[in-house]
């Protein structure tokens, strides 16, 4: 797979960066030959192998659908950018 | 008193314990040596008012039983510290202040510990040699134009300069072991789930696991047994006892199956390290092992299942720096999405973006089976390698990296040789299993090597004693010189 301009215009927006057109060329050649070597996976016929998603054994615990904290609006907000008293501020989305 | 901090975890821990320094006392031992050991760059945080204040009120009310009873810490900057900048490495998290606890450090505090400060690493753990951070270079203090190995490169370099008796770090695709093998020091990557992932900066979810990473294997015990623990807010934690790790170690393996994989002899690599390997053999063997030669077949599919898995991962788990939240926000941009895209663009660094690229591009729509599915298909076949051998042999015995330190800039441009570093280290992380870097020689350059031991699931007390009888035979001595005084 070699991966061009183009296709890191495409990836790159799906990944919301913005990426600087004098950069877009070395990373093409950077991705090309990482995926290059990711390839050799293509040697391995693996047809009748399942994928393996988790190492544990065990299914994930679930635990009851019930609030455990709370009322920590301050601590959430205390690290956000731009902010007012009770929301997070972002750019106008809607006219 | 200066020679104090010189001496491993568990002598200081003792000279506590007889009252013969006071935790004040050690505390101000360290903040000595790390005003003077700037040059090594590796804290990116200190807290010191905080160290002290808390030493004092040990020494008030002395808890001796505890495991780690007044020892000051330093700890890798992925860990939040509530109140403590907690950056990852990176611009994006350059002022983000953690209003919450990670359970691995909670562990520690409870056990006595008292947090130093913050330790340098790659950006989001995504490097090997500490060369992606934010905040600079870290300095390996065996070499000065030597890296110390990454991503968890602050803490091997603090450590083996005596800027903290002890440290933790996370381990994704080697990130613990491979620091340790290039400083002569002991690294351990845990089973995963051992020790809580919760209050970590994630990378990628399936892999990361926080391990200790001393000054001897004893060290490495004490550790491990205070930070590991089941934690209901992980969801992928271990529900299981807590073991005494250091009082049950042991120097006694005999008997005990020590298998040797063939495809670890990998191309190119120095005379030094298959010599070193032969040693690790020959001292378990004369220790009553045997040695078994295994095959893993699967071994060099690794890191191109490693280069899908963890970037695909770390794809999904950094689309939440948006800067809304939290974090860096840029300042460009004419409405919502640009300015996503310049924070996310500004925020990160190169090999932040390269994996962000590769891992949303594995897993967009057409390419997922090709690529995703693909690499958890043989992430499969490289367990089962593990599992069908660990029928028959109790460890494996294998180099911890594939040459010694680089220098600082030498690997910088080709991605692909940087990522060779982890070649002997990824696939336990890809089989979730637990293993441990410990020092095992210089090379002819004086640069430390190390050996690794992998073993079966949660049987780290196992790797752990055959650590400790080798390390006990192999008279492994670290050359380092105070050159950045």
């Amino acid at each position: 797979m070699s991966i061009d301009k183009d296709k890191i215009k495409h990836i790159s927006k799906l990944a919301r960066i913005s990426i600087d057109s004098n950069k877009s060329d070395s990373l093409a050649k950077d991705l090309t030959s990482i995926f290059k070597f990711i390839e050799q996976l293509n040697e391995l016929n693996t047809d009748k192998v399942e994928p393996l998603s988790s190492i544990l054994n065990s299914p994930l615990r679930s635990r009851e659908d019930k609030i455990n904290d709370g009322k920590i609006r301050d601590k959430i907000l205390k690290n956000s950018p731009k902010k007012n008293e009770e929301f997070f501020v972002v750019p106008k989305v809607i006219e | 008193m200066s020679e104090i901090i010189k001496k491993n975890l568990s002598d200081i821990i003792d000279l506590i314990k007889k009252k013969e320094i006071k935790s004040e006392e050690l505390a101000n031992l360290y903040i000595d040596k790390v005003n003077k050991g700037k040059k090594l760059n590796s804290y990116i945080t200190t807290c010191f008012e905080h160290t002290i204040q808390k030493s004092k009120e040990f020494d008030k009310k002395p808890n001796l039983n505890s495991l780690l009873p007044g020892i000051p810490l330093a700890v890798k900057d992925l860990f939040c510290t509530n109140g403590f900048k907690t950056t990852a490495g990176s611009k994006m998290l350059e002022n983000f202040i953690p209003q919450y606890e990670s359970t691995v450090t909670e562990n520690l505090w409870k056990e006595g510990a008292i947090l130093l400060g913050k330790l340098n690493c790659d950006e989001y753990a995504m490097g090997s040699s500490n060369e992606t951070s934010y905040f600079g270079n870290v300095i390996n203090p065996i070499a000065k134009d030597t890296v110390p190995g990454g991503s968890s490169g602050g803490s091997a370099s603090a450590l083996a300069a005596d800027l903290t008796p002890a440290t933790i770090g996370t381990d994704t695709g080697g990130s613990i072991r491979q620091p340790a093998s290039f400083t002569g020091t002991v690294g351990l990557k845990p089973t995963y789930g051992l020790c809580s992932r919760w209050g970590i900066v994630a990378f990628a979810s399936s892999l990361d696991q926080a391990g200790p990473m001393t000054k001897s294997v004893k060290d490495c015990s004490i550790m491990l047994e205070a930070m590991a623990g089941f934690d209901k807010k992980d969801s992928t934690s271990i529900e299981k006892e807590k073991e005494n790790y250091s009082k049950n170690l042991k120097t006694d393996i005999k008997g005990l199956k020590i298998g040797i994989p063939k495809e670890y002899r990998v191309e190119n690599m120095p005379k030094e390290i298959d010599e070193l390997w032969n040693k690790g053999k020959s001292i378990l063997k004369d220790l009553g092992a045997d040695i078994i030669d295994i095959s893993l077949p699967h071994t060099k599919y690794a890191l191109p299942t490693y280069y899908i898995v963890a970037p695909a991962e770390a794809s999904s788990n950094l689309a939440r720096y948006d800067g809304v939240k939290y974090g860096f926000r840029s300042s460009k941009g004419n409405d919502l999405i640009e300015m996503y895209e310049n924070t996310r663009s500004e925020g990160f660094g190169d090999e932040v973006k390269r994996r962000i690229l590769i891992g949303t591009y594995v897993l967009s729509s057409g390419y997922y089976d090709a690529y995703y599915l693909k690499a958890q298909k043989v992430r499969q076949l490289i367990k089962k390698d593990f599992d069908e051998n660990f029928a028959k042999v109790d460890a494996i015995l294998t180099p911890s990296t594939p040459s010694s330190a680089f220098k600082i800039g030498e690997k910088t441009n080709d991605p692909i040789s940087m990522y060779l570093n982890d070649i002997f280290t990824v696939p336990v992380n890809l089989a979730g299993l637990p293993a441990i870097s410990v020092p095992a020689g210089l090379d002819k350059k004086g640069y430390p090597l190390g050996l690794q031991l992998i073993g079966k699931t949660l049987d780290e007390q196992n790797i752990l004693n055959v650590a400790y009888a080798f390390e006990k035979n192999c008279n492994f001595k670290n050359e380092i010189k105070n050159w950045w005084l």
